[in-house]
């Protein structure tokens, strides 16, 4: 079907056919969600409908939390028909912060096809009347930030049935500031608890948590404790016993663990969570308990903590490997351990690996830790400088046209006379990935000054045409 | 006044110094440079492995840091293993370093936001056993920080190597403040090998040894790094040019 064919879904109530989704080509058109189908179906001529399924539908949405589950946050639900929730903190860092996580969230799922709108907020409530009423794709509220932020939003948002809605229109009240201002006693006099209970979990005044989705085949260890726990050392002792059942869970099931969830139940009802990854699966208990214990400065026990949950929410065959066995074979290093324990602390982890590109800023390209080695190195033709600045630095020159390597510059305020140079080393631009260096040229040059302090200097340009560069010269990098 | 003479009651003493110091089990294992003058004045004839070296740069190169980190690659390079190089500045070009003898296949960056991180990945890094040498480039090393590192490299055998690089050129001071390292180098460029024809030739530094547990000081001319990460040591030629201006104009 062609992307400009109008589309929307039908549901259907009785004998009332409406419109329940509609795409962007139809709304074009002036369709609008709510109008009756008939009337659509004049206004647009040969329309497409589909009639609405909401049993596919939460299938789906479930299946997309599942999902979210596995790539962004322990804790996810589904919220309502049509969003998921989930709790990020201690989840952000794994993907770069709050910002980081919601664009990569909404541009992950536009590459899958669907669009999306999402926030991050202090509480469920007020994330949920964000993402519901502005148009902007991604909204990071800050840290106490919430009141700020929903005071002017209408009261559609506030997840209360429709008849308490409309009730409310009909006395006026239009935005939740308005009703936030109003005196609890008679709201709830008319309209029940419903709306005071609301507004305290906008606001942050009331905990909500989230109860985590879960399906059969999550391998999972809890344990609930008579008495809360709190201290460091108590936790560590269950999280290793935890650790322990866990891992002879999957064992039975010859899995191993690429990421795993501690959910800790506090007794105010509320939770926390942290989460490891591993950069291959894991059945280790030693291994496991390490990265988990290794974070357990980061739980808030506050009055004490009466359940702990183990889950292992992303599993994969282990696939047994025998140690090397024979005197003469050298036992490989595994550094995966290793990997996992800096990469769990927040830290970026790479290598490097060659690019075929004469174009020093482009010749590098960062891989994963664990990435296949290929064991190709750069073709070792020129000496290359050991620092490489960022943004290559202006400096002035004094050099005969079009060839010669300077004779005196200037960097960072301090004059050099050159006494040793060599090159010019000339370097195209890639025309093939970006038109404008089409005619670009840079010609290098290794320069030494009188204390030996050798660097590495570039003219934009050939010296004689000015088509290929602006003949400014640079300083792009530090020999040792 | 015989018994103090006497070398099998020093030998003892050394012995039990030894055992204190918690040593006695493993036998220092050496990395050599393959430079006798230079391995000579090392003790166990080369860089211990699970100990600690401190490299800093002279000059301009306690900013840049780049002959340090060239230095500390010629000697990860010549080790057997992964190395993990952690920092907090990534201006570090690999192909360089790949021009030292250090391939890329065998270096793990790990890029922290503060220095205290470089300083906990790197007892991580030590602690871990499997990995050849650990490079960390930090800025400040306090005395506590370093015995930490020091004592995690004992256990393991791992090499440590400290590349220090300052702010600015006026801080390299700190580099007088006394650290747990076993050795502490210095390397500042010097004017390059002379070549019979217009051209840079192979880049020399000046190294000096600053401090060595159980050694002396010394000062070596010496070639940059070859593709195995190998150093030679240059004659000290009687005629050679006059360097006062550098010497001069290297921060103390």
């Amino acid at each position: 079907m062609p992307a400009d064919q109008p589309l929307v879904v039908i549901s259907k109530s009785g004998s009332k056919r409406w419109i329940s989704a509609a795409d962007t080509a139809a709304r074009k058109l002036g369709l609008k969600v709510g109008m009756p189908a008939s009337k659509a179906q004049a206004v647009v001529a040969n329309l497409t409908m589909i009639d609405a399924d909401p049993a596919a539908d939460a299938a789906a949405l479930e299946r997309l939390a599942l999902w979210a589950l596995r790539q962004y946050s322990p804790v996810v639900a589904v919220d309502g028909t049509d969003g998921i929730v989930m709790d990020t903190e201690g989840a952000d860092h794994l993907q770069g912060g709050e910002d980081l996580l919601i664009s990569g969230l909404v541009n992950g799922l536009r590459g899958r096809g669907l669009t999306a709108r999402a926030a991050v907020a202090d509480t469920w409530g007020a994330a949920h009347a964000i993402t519901r009423v502005t148009s902007a794709e991604t909204t990071v509220v800050p840290v106490g930030g919430v009141a700020k932020a929903v005071i002017a939003l209408p009261i559609h948002c506030l997840r209360l049935p429709a008849d308490t809605i409309h009730g409310l229109r009909v006395m006026g009240v239009e935005t939740v500031g308005e009703l936030s201002a109003m005196p609890r006693a008679p709201v709830a006099l008319r309209y029940g608890p419903e709306v005071g209970r609301r507004l305290d979990q906008l606001f942050g005044r009331m905990a909500e948590p989230i109860e985590p989705l879960r399906t059969p085949e999550l391998v999972e260890a809890a344990k609930t404790f008579q008495e809360p726990i709190g201290a460091a050392e108590t936790i560590a002792k269950y999280v290793r016993r935890l650790v322990g059942e866990l891992t002879s869970r999957l064992e039975t099931r010859g899995l191993g663990v690429r990421r795993s969830d501690l959910v800790i139940h506090r007794v105010d009802n509320t939770r926390q969570c942290i989460r490891a990854g591993l950069a291959k699966p894991v059945r280790d208990p030693a291994r496991l308990s390490k990265l988990l214990c290794d974070r357990i400065e980061k739980i808030d026990p506050g009055f004490g903590i009466e359940r702990l949950v183990l889950v292992a929410i992303m599993a994969e065959p282990l696939e047994e490997r025998q140690a090397a066995s024979s005197l003469i074979e050298e036992p490989v290093v595994d550094v995966t351990p290793l990997v996992d324990i800096l990469g769990n602390r927040g830290q970026r982890l790479y290598r490097v690996t060659p690019v075929a590109s004469d174009v020093p800023e482009r010749s590098v390209m960062r891989v994963g830790p664990t990435a296949d080695e290929t064991g190709a190195t750069w073709a070792a033709k020129w000496p290359r400088p050991s620092r490489l600045l960022a943004n290559p630095e202006r400096i002035d020159v004094t050099a005969l046209l079009p060839d010669q390597p300077p004779a005196v510059f200037t960097w960072r305020g301090k004059r050099r006379r050159v006494k040793r140079a060599d090159g010019p080393e000339r370097i195209f631009g890639e025309w093939w990935l970006r038109p404008r260096e089409h005619a670009a040229v840079r010609d290098y040059f290794v320069v030494e000054d009188e204390a030996g302090e050798r660097y590495w200097v570039y003219r934009a340009g050939d010296g004689v045409d000015a088509e290929t560069g602006s003949h400014l010269w640079f300083l792009h990098g530090v020999f040792g | 006044m015989s018994r103090a003479h006497n070398p099998r009651v020093i030998e003892e003493l050394r012995d039990r110094i030894a055992h204190l110091e918690g040593s006695a089990a493993k036998k220092a294992i050496v990395l050599p440079f393959g430079v006798r003058e230079m391995d000579e004045r090392l003790p166990g004839g080369g860089l211990s492995y699970g100990a600690l070296h401190e490299v800093a740069g002279g000059g301009a190169g306690t900013v840049d840091g780049a002959a340090a980190a060239l230095f500390a690659a010629g000697i990860a390079a010549r080790s057997k293993g992964k190395v993990l190089w952690c920092l907090t500045r990534p201006d570090l070009f690999f192909p360089a370093i790949a021009q030292a003898g250090l391939h890329p296949d065998r270096v793990i960056f790990c890029e922290g936001d503060k220095e205290e991180d470089v300083l906990a990945s790197m007892e991580e890094g030590l602690s871990f056993g499997g990995l050849a040498a650990v490079v960390g480039e930090l800025v400040r090393l306090p005395m506590v920080a370093s015995r930490r590192l020091q004592l995690a490299a004992e256990k393991t055998g791992t090499m440590g190597l400290v590349v220090r690089r300052w702010r600015r050129q006026t801080e390299a001071s700190d580099f007088g403040n006394p650290t747990a390292s076993t050795t502490r180098w210095r390397v500042s460029v010097l004017p390059s090998e002379a070549l019979p024809v217009a051209g840079v030739g192979r880049a020399r530094w000046l190294l000096e040894l600053m401090r060595v547990k159980a050694g002396e000081c010394a000062e070596f001319e010496i070639g940059a790094c070859d593709a195995k990460g190998r150093v030679c040591l240059f004659p000290q030629s009687a005629n050679r040019p006059d360097t006062s201006t550098w010497r001069g104009s290297r921060a103390s």
